[in-house]
Order: structure tokens, then sequence, then C-alpha cells
């Protein structure tokens, strides 16, 4: 959540709320609401690892708000991280794990285990069909299909599994 | 056993396939049981080799198995003569193939209204559904053209026209999307869903695991035989309650 956050602060200044309405605003249907707490904690972070400062602004009707802005080294952090190219997507080594282990762990239905995972694989490109469709955006689309295409080759990659270990 | 099978729109039975040439023996089928209810939407997938297209050429008759059963609401079919499968296609069943199988010296609308006309529609009514079908898919402004001359995406939405045009109890495809960009996939789902709703039972094989997931149900094969039959969520969530289902991690912002 870091980097989004000191990328729209360099847009401007802004507060908790706004950050949170304008990160549902870009990735929409494609991004779980952001929860608040979680960003008053990150900027908080950030504030103590001087990338952020912050200032009360006093409201006479409302209790006072405060403002978040991007220090020198934060907007040196986001175009530090604009310029990096990222990481690549690992393998889900969760499931791996098990399914490598499986036998040492007392059960040899690998096929069972390669079988379920395909079932939630295929439940959730089934849920982002879903999505996609309700996505008018490009921003969200897009970030949907993405996923999507993660997801199938995390189906092929079953199946290069199945083939060399059931 | 008609008593058994007949609440079944298709049923298959131990169903074999084995394929001899060149002192080679290849076993597609090795003992399929598979069933379809009446109005049901599957999916077989499954990698290149395992027998998916030929266990789909068995269900709409154009092989032979080499050993098991199929019943068609009730009726045994493995062993109709060609013609009689030809006509349970013209009537019952749709075949979409891999490779279209377009008569070439025909228009595209001729195509499409032929498998209308031979269903047994009136000419009028013929039309009607080769106009709608064209329009569904995207594809009225080349109803005067011959297949030759589309793209092998067009070519593949107008093989699903026609299989569709008599709207078969049971739709057979092979891997229809198989040459086709996003919006064209797009365009033959909701096509499949639409028809899905108006109770055709569906069966396809694909390995667009986007188009698998569309399914009630999805078949895999894995080496001739049935590794796995899952039933999908059966109702489609809307988009409101789409949106509070769990996401895949790949979706959560990263840094």
């Amino acid at each position: 959540m870091k980097m989004p956050l000191l990328a729209l602060l360099a847009k401007e200044p802004a507060h908790g709320y706004e950050l949170k309405s304008q990160l549902e605003q870009i990735f929409g249907e494609a991004y779980p609401a952001p929860n608040i707490g979680q960003i008053y904690v990150t900027l908080q972070r950030l504030e103590r690892d001087g990338l952020v400062r912050s200032q009360d602004v006093v409201q006479t009707t409302r209790p006072n708000k405060r403002v978040y802005e991007l220090t020198d080294a934060g907007r040196e952090a986001v175009v530090e991280w604009v310029d990096k190219a990222s990481e690549g997507p690992r393998v889900h080594d969760g499931f791996f794990m098990k399914l490598a282990l499986s036998q040492l762990a007392g059960t040899s239905d690998r096929l069972g285990l390669i079988n379920r995972q395909r079932r939630h694989y295929l439940a959730q490109i089934r849920s982002l069909s879903l999505l996609a469709t309700a996505a008018d955006r490009r921003i969200p689309r897009l970030l949907i299909e993405g996923a999507m295409l993660h997801l199938q080759a995390d189906l092929d990659w079953l199946q290069r599994c199945q083939e060399e270990l059931v | 056993m008609i008593g058994e099978s007949d609440q079944f729109l298709l049923r298959a039975a131990g169903l074999t396939k084995t394929f001899s040439g060149d002192g080679v023996i290849v076993r597609a089928v090795r003992g399929v049981d598979l069933t379809l209810q009446h109005g049901e939407f599957a999916a077989i997938t499954g990698p290149s080799g395992s027998g998916k297209s030929t266990l789909l050429h068995l269900l709409g008759g154009l092989e032979r198995p080499t050993s098991g059963e199929i019943w068609l609401d009730g009726e045994r079919v493995e062993g109709l003569s060609q013609a009689r499968w030809a006509v349970l296609r013209r009537r019952r069943i749709g075949f979409v193939f891999q490779f279209f199988n377009l008569v070439s010296n025909m228009t595209v609308a001729d195509n499409v209204e032929l498998a209308a006309l031979m269903g047994g529609a009136s000419r009028k009514q013929a039309a009607a559904r080769r106009s709608e079908l064209l329009g569904e898919l995207g594809l009225a402004a080349k109803a005067d053209t011959a297949p030759a001359r589309l793209s092998g995406g067009e070519q593949q939405r107008v093989a699903l026209a026609r299989a569709m045009a008599n709207r078969p109890a049971l739709l057979l495809a092979d891997e229809p999307t198989g040459n086709l960009d996003s919006t064209a996939t797009f365009s033959v789902l909701r096509l499949l869903a639409r028809a899905h709703a108006d109770g055709q039972a569906i069966l396809l094989v694909t390995h667009d695991s986007r188009v698998a997931s569309a399914a009630d149900r999805v078949i895999s094969l894995y080496d001739g035989m049935v590794a796995d039959d899952a039933p999908m969520r059966a109702a489609a969530p809307q988009p409101a309650e789409a949106r509070e289902m769990p996401l895949p991690r790949v979706l959560r912002l990263r840094g």
C-alpha cells in the first residue's frame, strides 16, 4: 500500500479519506475497497520513515483533519519506484509445497490436490469474468484481465504438475 | 435400462475409442462415463492429446466407438447408421467443428440458412434466424461473402451460427473460441449463455479457462479418461455480490 499512497501524494497533498476515495475511483471494481485504518497506519509509517510530513488543518464545524504531503525523500522514492522494473509474479508456492510434500504428510492423493486447486482457480476465473463484465472503465478492466491471464497460466502449470507427478 | 437413462439428454457408458494404423495403436478414449441433463452447460478441458475432440466426435456420431454405449434422450444411438446420425445432427444435435467445415461454394448466409431449412424451418423462418444469429455474432455485414474470404475467427463464428440455426436440444462444440480474440470470444460466450438460458444443453471442448468457467460443470479429461468432473457454482452472482467475493491475490496492490 505504501507506494500507491506516495504516488497519489506526488500529485497533491491530501488527507486519508481523500486518498481512500482516489484509490477507489482509479481501481474501481478491480480493487477491494481499501480500509481507512490501513491507510492511516501506512501514512504514519511513511511519516516515521521521513517520506511524508503532515500538519493539522483546523476546521470550524468538524474535527481537524491531518493533511499529508511528500518530502523530498518521498518524491525521490516515487521516482525510483516508477523507474524500476517490477518483480514478476512468483508461483503459488503454498500449493506447490503441499503437492511436493503430500506424500511425506501421509496423503498421496496428488490428483485430488490438483483437482481441488483447479476447481478453485476456475471458480476465481468465473468471479473475475463477472467483475470484468461489470467493469466499464479501462484501468479496472485491464487489472482484471491481467488477473485472469495469471490464473490461466496457473491452470496450465497445474496441468504440467499433473503430467509429471501423477 | 431405458427408464434409467431417459431422464438424461445424453448418457455415455464405458466409452472407448482405439485408433490403429501403421502398426501403431492409439487408445484415444479409455472408458468414459458421462451424463448430461437437459439444459445443462458443461465444458470438457484437458491437454492436447487427452481425447477431448475424439470424445466429442463419438458423442456427435462422427466417429463410431470401439466399445461402450451412447444414449440420446433415452434412445440407444451408438450403433446407428451414418444416415440416421446425419438426421440426428440435422434435427437435435448442433455440431461446431474445430475446423469449421463450411460449404465453400455457398455464401455465409446460405450456410446458416441451409442448416435451418434442413432442420425443418420455412424459408422465412430460416432467413429470420440467420439474420438474428449473424447479428449477434457481429457478422451481419458478411452475410453475402464466401467463407473463404473470411478470417479464421469469422469462419468459426459462422460455424457456430450454423450449428445453432435450428435451436438443437444439444450443442456440441469443439474449441468454439479457438481462433477468436477476446472481443469475439465475448460475443460467442454471450450467445452461448443466451442459448443456455433458453434451455439448450451445451457440451463444449475448450482449452480456454474463461470459456470453461462459464459452464455449470467442468470435466477434466486426461489420457482418455475423466480426471475430474466438477460442478461450478450454479447461480451466477450479481456483480454487486461478486465485488464482495474474495479476490485472487494478484489483485492486491504490491509495494
